[in-house]
């Protein structure tokens, strides 16, 4: 890299840097709970109840907006396997972003199959575009820029997806599963799908990578898929045996809180899984549910 | 009768064959259907036989409408469908247009060359190695030129497309990458665009003529062809145009002879020609002792060698050997085999009928096919392998059998292909983070789409685990895995391809309640 990009990377990513961090501050969200966990309804149901609970979508997206929307798209695997996040959530989310006044919604995933056919296979890009949305690739180098992790133990810089860095929010939409690398898999994993190198997440303690990563790019919005759930065979899965209708969402800011939430529905202490715990160490969020204000709604 | 129109008929067809080919090699986007890549590759003569022998399919008897081409009318093949030689066409037009020499002229053909090659290749592959005809086919050689030169032209153009879409963030074109591009890679096209290209510009068609076998082979059919285009002495008013324009050289302006062998049915003299001075000419009125002695001979070398071809086909192979890839100094990492594509059945049959053409692997979604150099010995060189380093093989998808003109790799349906083990998963705990960095990593898990590599707990970690019975060789965790310099798990590949077991599917068990309270 020669002297000239490096520092226009430099900027940039500090720029985006700061952006992010204080996203949350500038943001006019009603600060009434700190999480809302639903139950019981179908997923696009379920959000509304959830959304309507935090204030409406106008608490996260401000008019003439740029949305960028991350779900997990990871595989190749057809929505009725619940290896990706469930479509008609994602296409619920957009149209409030939309009609939030959101003036650009984007979606794009890292995927580890074919990005082409997880695109198409999970039913996001067919939802992204019956709504309007961009769905953008991110299966070259080419889309990543290189920023500094100023707070990260072992990840100290990472290449992050241009609209990470270029939106104004970031909405991070998980699917809960189990998973073979982290045991389970929810918001802070999710975020691995917004890096291009996470081969040096795996061979550098990838719970701490997780946390670090998550330590500098806190997404606006956490929305967690837990409507079926993969209790086994995760990642990825074998078959729909692999699947329990947990029929549940949770929804945070606080992307720690998220996580230690689902990861008990998931029947985990977040304690035992290393990333929450670390986390929650490096006050990126906090893991403690006791001490949060949590909108609970059975439907 | 004039015959001129042929020539605008030759032009369309060739030129609809040569675009429609170079789309199959071209389409990185994967957008263009199967179906077309069989409908394209029907009639290409090599890849078409090859699989009528091996599969004894009349479903794959493109080159016998060739054949019978020739039979009517002369080389049609050459002129119409080898990509090859309308690629050399282009080449010599364009080339035409810079040159001061732009005429040709009339040259005695290299028949002890031409012969010999063509032998030499017939022998070799009745002797059981398909290698010197995956070396000269022109249809395999224009696919391996697309593949390796024109499609990295393309992609250049696009990812220029791309980033204008991207700062303008409309995302119309995506970038795209090229994987684990090797020199070997261009060994031949290099040799073979030269060779060719070379001769175009020089001499039209001489590669056709002297270097292509599958030229020399339909040269020797088109001697009993049913027409042949001559000079018709009454007509023609020795202006010698005919010869001037005559790609294959093979028009003897001053004796009035046409060497049909070497003609490739290109029609330009019919077009020049201001008298009618050629003609399309019904042979066998001739009386039978105008056939001279010559090519008596050359009919009966010609029935043995295509007697000895045959036969030869059906079953004679030579033994495969043993491939090793590369030692490690530290960890030994052996393979004794690399793998060979699903659908392939087995690596020695594999390499016994692949021409290399890279098909294949120009649709490859994952470009986990890539082109070998030696990893399958010297017989199946430049054939299609895995390379786990560039990808791996998707679990839903069958497209390298739906594509393969050969036969090489047959269709499987997808059901078929789960089950279908290439190879098996080794793994080396010594060369593993969790065993080296002592943190947990679980990339190839995560990966593995039966989940025969899964987690085993080890020093209050996961540590992976293989069951080789459900292990397909898809190459996913090979691929995912982040250790460097070497792999902790590789894929062994099968000589003989096996039928994995299928992943066992055990139901969860947990009743939910919804109206729960929740457990937070």
């Amino acid at each position: 890299m020669d002297r000239r990009s490096f520092l226009k990377t430099s900027v940039a990513a500090g720029a985006a840097l700061a952006l992010t961090k204080y996203k949350p501050l500038m943001a006019n969200y009603s600060d009434a709970y700190d999480l809302v966990a639903v139950k019981g309804g179908e997923a696009d149901v379920m959000f509304e109840q959830a959304i309507s609970a935090l204030g409406g979508m106008k608490a996260f997206v401000k008019k003439g907006q740029k949305v960028v929307i991350k779900p997990n798209i990871g595989w190749d695997v057809d929505p009725e396997r619940a290896g990706n996040t469930n479509p008609k959530l994602i296409a619920k989310i957009i149209e409030h972003c939309y009609g939030a006044g959101a003036k650009e919604v984007f979606v794009f995933d890292h995927t580890c199959d074919d990005w082409k056919k997880c695109y198409s296979n999970s039913g996001i890009e067919k939802a992204a575009s019956d709504n309007k949305a961009t769905m953008v690739p991110a299966a070259t180098d080419s889309y990543y820029q290189k920023v500094q992790i100023k707070d990260g133990k072992r990840l100290k810089e990472a290449m992050v997806h241009e609209l990470i860095l270029s939106s104004d929010v970031f909405i991070n939409v998980p699917v809960l599963k189990h998973h073979s690398s982290s045991k389970v898999t929810i918001g802070m994993k999710n975020l691995m799908g917004v890096v291009w190198d996470r081969g040096y997440w795996h061979r550098n303690d990838l719970h701490q990578c997780i946390s670090d990563f998550a330590s500098a790019y806190k997404p606006t919005l956490n929305i967690v898929d837990a409507y079926n759930v993969m209790m086994k065979n995760g990642p990825r899965g074998t078959s729909k045996a692999d699947l329990s209708l947990m029929k549940s969402l949770i929804v945070s800011r606080d992307i720690v809180a998220a996580d230690a939430a689902s990861a008990k529905l998931f029947g985990l202490d977040p304690a035992t899984v290393n990333h929450i715990k670390y986390a929650s160490e490096m006050n990126v969020g906090n893991m403690d549910l006791n001490k949060l204000n949590i909108k609970r709604i059975i439907m | 009768m004039n015959l001129a129109f042929l020539k605008k008929i030759r032009v369309f067809i060739s030129l609809l064959f040569f675009v429609l080919t170079a789309l199959l090699f071209l389409d990185f986007t994967n957008s263009l259907s199967a179906a077309l890549f069989s409908a394209v590759t029907y009639l290409e003569f090599v890849p078409s036989l090859i699989k009528f022998i091996n599969l004894l399919a009349f479903t794959s008897a493109g080159f016998l409408i060739m054949l019978v081409l020739t039979l009517i009318g002369g080389r049609i093949y050459c002129s119409m469908v080898c990509p090859l030689g309308t690629m050399q066409d282009i080449i010599s037009y364009i080339s035409r247009r810079f040159k001061k020499k732009k005429k040709y002229k009339y040259s005695r053909p290299y028949n002890w060359v031409r012969y010999s090659i063509l032998a030499v290749t017939i022998i070799s592959f009745i002797l059981g190695t398909v290698l010197l005809v995956n070396f000269l086919d022109p249809y395999s050689n224009f696919g391996r030129i697309t593949a390796q030169f024109f499609k990295p032209v393309v992609i250049f153009l696009n990812n220029i497309a791309a980033l204008i879409s991207e700062k303008t963030k409309l995302y119309w074109f995506y970038s795209a990458e090229i994987k684990n591009f090797r020199i070997t890679n261009i060994i031949l096209p290099v040799i073979i665009l030269g060779l060719a290209g070379g001769f175009a510009v020089i001499k039209g068609r001489l590669y056709c003529n002297t270097v292509c076998p599958v030229g020399s082979l339909l040269g020797l059919l088109s001697k009993f062809s049913l027409f042949k285009i001559k000079i018709d002495l009454a007509a023609c008013e020795n202006c010698g145009n005919c010869g001037t324009v005559c790609k294959s050289s093979c028009i003897d302006v001053k004796n009035k002879e046409v060497d049909f062998t070497r003609c490739v049915s290109c029609f330009n003299c019919f077009e020049i020609c201001p008298s009618l001075g050629l003609k399309y000419d019904f042979t066998y009125k001739i009386k039978p002792h105008e056939i001279s002695e010559e090519a008596g001979n050359d009919r009966r070398k010609f029935l043995l060698g295509s007697a000895a071809f045959m036969i030869g086909y059906a079953g004679l192979s030579f033994g495969q050997n043993q491939v090793k890839v590369y030692t490690q100094n530290s960890v030994p990492v052996l393979k004794k085999y690399t793998v060979s594509p699903p659908g392939s059945q087995s690596i020695a049959r594999f390499n016994r009928i692949c021409t290399a053409c890279n098909l294949c692997v120009s649709s490859c979604p994952t470009q986990v096919l890539q082109p070998s150099f030696l990893e399958y010995g010297v017989w199946g060189m430049f054939q299609p392998r895995f390379d786990n380093t560039a990808g791996y093989c998707n679990y839903d998808c069958v497209l390298c059998g739906e594509v393969c003109p050969t036969g090489a790799i047959l269709p499987l349906k997808v059901e078929d292909k789960k089950l279908t083990q290439v190879g098996q998963a080794k793994f080396i705990k010594e060369n593993c983070v969790v065993e080296t960095q002592k943190t947990d990593c679980g990339a190839c898990s995560e990966h593995c789409p039966t989940k025969a590599v899964h987690m085993v707990p080890y020093n209050n970690l996961l540590l992976p685990e293989v069951n080789d019975d459900i292990c397909i060789g898809c190459g996913a965790c090979e691929h995912a895995c982040p250790t460097v310099p070497y792999k902790a798990i590789f894929v062994e590949g099968n000589a003989v391809h096996k039928r994995a077991q299928k992943p066992k599917e055990e139901k969860i068990e947990k009743k939910i309640d919804y109206k729960e309270e929740f457990p937070f």
